[in-house]
């Protein structure tokens, strides 16, 4: 099964890249983004069953916890693109594994699910509960889900962070494409999909 | 009569390679001429495309998996992994093991004739280096009539040899499966080697090596120097599970004789290892675990030593293995990933410690099946490389 991000990640990395996915899983994106853009792949995954999976695939991973930091593992601009797929809103330090990331590759891709999707806002503000749907299936007390944000939370993080903003794309679990998700990306967007790099900055 | 399960390879016979074209060693010196012995498992297939290497450890030797005689009782040291529909799938590998050079289990070592002397070696036997023995293992290879590894694969020095292979002859070794390795030893280890070869050397019935002349054995040292080894295999965790404090005979007895399960065990472990090994070649394997240091020759740096590999990786390593802990491990994972290998790490988690290697643990034995199973063997044989 294609995850609704996929086919935008797929779009953004150039063939043959060198591409890091942290928090690989079994290994399907890594499988998918090695037939469609032919890259060499790595995964880091700590779930024994996913790790196993992934050699079972035939691929590269290496089996490491993404809060335990990755900067040891990888020489800086090592890879064209990392990858942190629907992992970010699981991670202790968010803020330090998107600093990391842009140390050892070029661009780095992010994708999570949207706090800010009106769903999740009519069932915090108006029910009054905890988001509990289809992109975020798990309740509160049972989530690895700790560290949700919205897209206007990301940007600001990464404005914080000196990372510049290359792409964005939102899409539903649907795939669907409207203009309402055009307009309010913040609001119809579930999935939200980020391209994005170091700033430079102006040395002189 | 030990009834053969399915998934055993049954009763096998070492076999005896004799090379006679000199071996120059590391140290300088050169073996004139000297024999490997080794066993097989599976059947080579037509294009020679399935042949797998097993290195052995310290205390290993040619015997890994199956029975030598129908009436054995122990299988080889690695049955748990080598065997038809095992992690080293004898259905799909032909699998080679032997004994090293040093050795004391047929192969030239300690206990051969010198045939510059007409004696046995004893003490006078050559330091052997791991590069030494990969050398060996890889004159042994062309005596099969192979000319690649589908994969080389071995635990702690075993896995040593690994990395050497993959340095030394990277045309020859397609896969290098490194389990419970290190890049070269701590201070740590060298210091356990070191009190184990000074518990060998020192006992009175030692003779400075020659005892086989003197017609007795340094029992007492090479019991010491296992014990010691016994202990650093285990983990605290896995002593308190087998052993806690639990007394052989319910109560204490105010004395030094053996009270406590876990002295009987190291004992036992000691004693019984005096009649099956050679007290030189210990201090011989002791020391290629010491000199093994694949990045001294490269500016100290295992990035640099591991840029001529060509194979293609997998590490593994055990969470509560302290003698060559998962840090050492990580560390060759990391020098891989930086010389641009391909590479994949799996972090067992098990309380055996360094023993793990040889156990059967489902995810490790997942992780080692999984990547073996993945191996290409439709890959012609490198050409050109005799």
């Amino acid at each position: 099964m294609i995850r609704p991000d996929w086919h935008i990640v797929e779009e953004w990395i150039a063939p043959r890249s060198r591409v890091l996915d942290l928090g690989c899983g079994d290994g399907s994106l890594m499988t998918h983004l090695i037939d469609r853009r032919q890259v060499s792949a790595v995964g880091l995954e700590l779930d024994d069953d996913q790790v196993a999976a992934c050699i079972e695939a035939g691929l590269n991973v290496i089996q490491e916890d993404l809060d335990s930091g990755i900067g040891d593992w990888f020489a800086p601009m090592s890879f064209d693109f990392v990858i942190v797929s629907q992992t970010i809103q699981a991670m202790r330090h968010p803020e330090r594994l998107l600093a990391d990331m842009l140390r050892i590759a070029r661009e780095g891709i992010v994708t999570f699910p949207n706090m800010g999707y009106w769903r999740n806002r009519v069932q915090l503000g108006l029910l009054g509960h905890m988001p509990f749907n289809r992109a975020l299936p798990n309740p509160w007390y049972n989530t690895p889900n700790i560290h949700l944000c919205t897209l206007t939370d990301f940007e600001a993080l990464c404005d914080e962070l000196g990372l510049e903003i290359l792409d964005r794309a939102v899409v539903d679990s649907a795939r669907r494409e409207s203009a309402l998700l055009r307009t309010f990306p913040n609001w119809f967007g579930e999935h939200a999909i980020y391209r994005i790099k170091r700033r430079v900055t102006g040395l002189k | 009569m030990v009834i053969a399960s399915s998934h055993s390879v049954g009763v096998v016979q070492p076999q005896t390679a004799l090379f006679t074209a000199p071996l120059v060693l590391d140290c300088g010196r050169s073996l004139p001429r000297y024999a490997l012995v080794y066993e097989t498992y599976g059947q080579l297939n037509e294009a020679g495309t399935n042949a797998v290497l097993i290195c052995h450890a310290l205390s290993g030797d040619h015997h890994a998996a199956g029975f030598n005689a129908e009436t054995e009782r122990k299988p080889g040291w690695w049955d748990s992994a080598i065997g038809p529909g095992k992690p080293i799938d004898t259905n799909r590998f032909f699998v080679v093991c032997l004994n090293n050079l040093g050795g004391c289990k047929g192969s030239t070592g300690p206990l051969s004739i010198d045939p510059t002397t007409d004696k046995p070696y004893g003490p006078d036997f050559p330091i052997v280096t791991v590069r030494d023995w990969v050398n060996a293992q890889y004159r042994l290879m062309r005596y099969l009539n192979l000319s690649r590894w589908a994969a080389v694969i071995g635990g702690s020095l075993g896995g040593m040899q690994v990395l050497q292979w993959s340095i030394s002859y990277p045309d020859a070794i397609a896969h290098a499966v490194v389990i419970a390795a290190a890049p070269k030893l701590s201070a740590q280890n060298i210091a356990f080697n070191e009190v184990a070869r000074q518990a060998i050397i020192t006992d009175p019935e030692f003779h400075g090596g020659r005892y086989a002349e003197a017609g007795t054995l340094p029992r007492r040292g090479l019991m010491l120097a296992r014990m010691l080894g016994h202990i650093t295999y285990l983990s605290d965790d896995a002593m308190r599970a087998k052993f806690g404090r639990e007394l052989r005979s319910g109560q204490v007895n105010y004395g030094f004789d053996v009270e406590f399960q876990v002295e009987s065990y190291l004992r036992y472990q000691g004693t019984s290892f005096v009649d099956r090994f050679d007290a030189n070649t210990y201090l011989l394997m002791t020391k290629a675990l010491d000199y093994f240091d694949p990045a001294h020759d490269c500016g100290d740096d295992l990035i640099t030593a591991l840029a001529p590999a060509r194979a293609d990786f997998l590490v593994v390593s055990f969470t509560s293995d302290w003698r060559f802990a998962p840090m050492r491990s990580r560390e060759i994972v990391r020098a891989l990933l930086a010389a641009g290998k391909q590479v994949s790490y799996a972090e067992i988690e098990s309380n055996h410690g360094h023993d793990a290697f040889l156990m059967t643990i489902p995810y490790y034995h997942r992780v080692l099946a999984g990547y073996l199973a993945n191996i290409d063997l439709t890959l012609e044989p490198q050409a050109g490389i005799l």
